[in-house]
């Protein structure tokens, strides 16, 4: 029993957390705010001559193959730099899927794209009905011929607009059971009916898209995984995808807390500095345990999909999702609160760290869902395979 | 990074737990029903039977030294034992709590060769029950408060002075005693630590009724009591250093082992919502029902997960860091809301306690919810330990006008 990071592991957080200082400063974050792609060329270039793309793209298709957790770190420094920019979509969303489902022929083709920077992807899950459970997913997809003919319209679509291509989830097969007739297809962003806008999302530093679907065809080359048979593994995907949200989301409170922290420590009303009151002092103490409970939490769920087994990396996956996005919620929250005025003007970074944690807290699952998956479990469960 | 017991460790945690099924006393398995029955010299004498055992079997004090009755093996052997006791039967040791959790560990730590040769032994093999002397009338979360004199006296000290809050006095042996032995210095130097038999004449207990009906606690009151100079641990005026310090290690596991009794009341209440019905479906398909109990589920896995944390930290030779400093806050009050969701669940039943067939589960969660009360109260209240974290661990500043007031007196 070890929860420890080895010598390299901590080594790459230096590394990320090194690199984002210096790439990633609060200026490049109101920027990239303002921009429509919400990135620039340059650092996502740099970022995958570091290798954090392929980090868990299989070394067969230029990556490293590491695991779960080691791309957790990277992603805890990127949530304490609230980065900009599509790598969300791209590596833990399109990339995680391509690297469940994907034929060699559509590995080679994308993942080897996303490891050197070239290609990025998104994930078109979400219909207006909104909802994580596979019985929203609803857009159809008619066979036509040996080709999928694709109608219909995704919302909340991650970066969508920096995207090259998309994989979208639709059905194929009607039925009672909703985890079945769902098929998966890889399309290029750039096909003839598919069209891309963008919503006014609070996060700005992460853009959501709304992406209509019109008669796009799709051949059998587009066919992520066996047809109708989608969901299942999507979900495995999913589940790295909500772990690495856990992480980002522990980065960004751990931000926000020494943010709350550090101005409690010089602020000073009524002869001494805020945080000598108590009002002030638990408040932040609140925020250290929530952090740091969040963290314990975070490394079993990352831990248990390197290393787990289905039902423990299921469980630890919407344990953690529901605990660490309402802990940086909550400490986002609470930060501003002790940053008083100051914490409300657009000037302050904290803003850009609430609106991240409220992006967080419902995508792939709110809590409630996640909560729902959790007394499922427990129903079936053996609990002492567990503890 | 592994969350897994090794397979000699998962080896141990196995022949642990059939000893363990084939030891535990009829009655004692499940909820916390079998405590509330009990007299609290009942509960002591349960407890000492069963210590003896697991000395007997080589599961007492796993991480101490041999030549103090110990097993001379690792912190992990001892979290094993001590969790797979919190999942199954933690009442069984509940009265050596202080006995096992600080009064060893500060001897251990602190105490003279002779002092550890002379106790522990009787500690591990259940002979002995000790309480802890911190708190008085005058000095609750303000510890360094404390005012029983304690009087040099040729080789002894004379002891006046009250202590109260004193879990198990009444069935202790010996109690750890904070006491003032210097009146002339500074609060917290003047204060030393003292090993007392609580069978010296002139200590008199009298147990404190407390909201759950039974009397854990008690008030001490020391007239002229002796005690001899070689019971005093450290040196004179260390007795806040060693007060504080010693508990830290032992403090982790303690608080990681109670995700296993957590993890049963998880069971308790998973049983509940499927047995309680309303409408004439169980509750368990209530959907706000459904929430409140993977809430207090995953308050159990943080706690769990928590502890791995910290009790990896210890084993690869850290201290007790940040991490261990919340471990307190986390286990008191997720607690008090697993017990107040249970309670909210059973609607107008919460109302009816154990003695009634109309109670739910014989009334386990009104003593539970009542009990959870002194948890963010008792071994350092909730406040205090976030004022801990905020100056300790975050560097705050302590409140100016408390320590004005401090340098006025």
């Amino acid at each position: 029993m070890d929860s420890s990071f080895n010598e390299d592991q901590k080594q790459i957080a230096n590394q990320a957390r090194r690199f984002l200082e210096k790439e990633c400063s609060m200026t490049y974050v109101h920027a990239m705010v303002e921009d429509p792609q919400g990135f620039t060329k340059e650092i996502w270039t740099k970022m995958a001559e570091l290798g954090w793309m392929g980090m868990r793209i299989p070394e067969a298709y230029g990556g490293m193959g590491m695991g779960l957790v080691d791309l957790t770190i990277v992603l805890e420094e990127m949530g304490r730099a609230v980065l900009p920019g599509p790598f969300f979509s791209t590596v833990l969303l399109a990339g995680e899927a391509l690297t469940e489902l994907g034929n060699d022929a559509q590995k080679e083709r994308y993942l080897s794209g996303i490891a050197t920077g070239e290609t990025r992807g998104t994930l078109a899950l979400y219909e207006p009905e909104g909802g994580a459970d596979p019985a929203y997913i609803k857009m159809q997809a008619k066979s036509n011929k040996g080709e999928f003919v694709l109608n219909g319209t995704k919302l909340f679509v991650p970066d969508a607009q920096a995207s090259n291509f998309i994989v979208c989830a639709a059905r194929t097969a009607a039925g009672n059971n909703p985890e079945k007739g769902i098929t998966l297809f890889l399309v290029d962003s750039s096909a003839k009916g598919v069209s891309i806008s963008p919503l006014p999302g609070m996060d700005g530093t992460r853009k959501l898209c709304a992406v209509e679907f019109k008669g796009v065809s799709v051949g059998k080359e587009g066919i992520l995984g066996e047809p109708n048979k989608g969901w299942k593994p999507l979900l495995k995907a999913l589940q790295r995808a909500q772990v690495g949200l856990c992480a980002e989301s522990i980065g960004g409170a751990q931000r926000s807390m020494e943010m709350a922290v550090e101005y409690a420590k010089v602020r000073v009303q009524f002869d001494q500095p805020i945080g000598g009151f108590q009002a002030i002092k638990h408040r932040c103490a609140q925020m250290f345990l929530e952090v740091e409970s969040a963290r314990s939490l975070l490394y079993w769920a990352a831990w248990a999909q390197d290393h787990g087994d289905l039902k423990e990396a299921a469980l630890a996956a919407s344990a953690a999702k529901a605990y660490c996005t309402e802990v940086f919620k909550g400490v986002a929250t609470s930060a501003i609160q002790v940053l008083g005025g100051t914490g409300f003007s657009w000037e302050h970074d904290i803003h850009f760290y609430l609106k991240r944690a409220k992006a967080n807290e419902v995508a792939l699952g709110d809590p409630v869902y996640h909560r729902e998956q959790m007394a499922r479990f427990l129903e079936t469960a053996d609990l002492s395979q567990i503890l | 990074m592994d969350f897994r017991l090794t397979p000699e460790m998962e080896e141990f945690r196995k022949k642990f737990v059939s000893w363990l099924q084939k030891n535990i006393p009829e009655g004692e398995r499940g909820s916390s029903r079998a405590q509330m029955v009990k007299s609290i010299e009942e509960w002591g004498q349960t407890y000492r039977v069963f210590q003896k055992k697991l000395f007997d079997a080589g599961y007492a004090g796993l991480h101490y030294p041999k030549e103090y009755g110990g097993q001379g093996k690792t912190l992990m052997e001892e979290f094993i034992v001590m969790k797979t006791i919190a999942s199954t039967c933690l009442e069984l040791k509940g009265p050596g709590v202080i006995t096992h959790g600080m009064a060893a560990p500060t001897i251990l730590t602190c105490g003279t060769e002779e002092q550890k040769r002379e106790y522990l032994p009787r500690i591990l093999d259940g002979t002995h029950i000790w309480c802890q002397g911190f708190s008085e009338p005058n000095a609750g979360s303000d510890v360094a408060n404390v005012s029983t004199q304690a009087a040099r006296k040729g080789d002894f000290y004379i002891l006046n002075g009250q202590k109260t809050w004193t879990s198990m006095a009444q069935v202790s042996d010996y109690c750890i005693l904070l006491v003032r032995t210097d009146p002339n210095v500074a609060k917290h130097k003047g204060l030393s630590y003292l090993l007392v038999d609580m069978k010296s004449p002139g200590v008199q207990i009298k147990p404190i009724k407390q909201i759950t009906g039974e009397s854990e606690f008690n008030e001490v009151f020391m007239e002229d009591v002796q005690v001899p100079v070689q019971n005093l641990v450290g040196k004179e005026g260390q007795g806040w250093m060693i007060a504080i310090t010693t508990l830290m290690f032992e403090r982790v596991v303690g608080d990681a082992t109670m995700a296993g009794a957590y993890l049963r009341n998880i069971r308790t209440l998973l049983e509940m919502v499927r047995q309680t019905k309303r409408s004439g479906k169980p509750i368990l398909q209530d959907p706000l029902v459904r929430q409140q109990l993977a809430q207090a589920f995953l308050e159990v896995l943080v706690l769990n997960y928590h502890g791995f944390r910290n009790i990896s930290h210890l084993l690869k030779g850290g201290i007790p860091g940040p991490e261990g400093s919340i471990g307190k806050l986390l286990w008191s009050e997720s607690n008090q809301r697993i017990c107040e969701a249970a309670m909210q669940m059973q609607g107008p039943y919460s109302q009816i306690q154990m003695g009634s067939p109309w109670a739910i589960q014989d009334g386990v969660w009104q003593y539970m919810y009542l009990r959870s009360k002194g948890n963010t109260i008792e071994a350092g209240t909730s406040e205090v330990q976030r004022n801990i974290i905020g100056e300790r661990v975050l560097g705050l500043p302590k409140d100016l006008s408390r320590a004005a007031r401090r340098e006025g007196k």
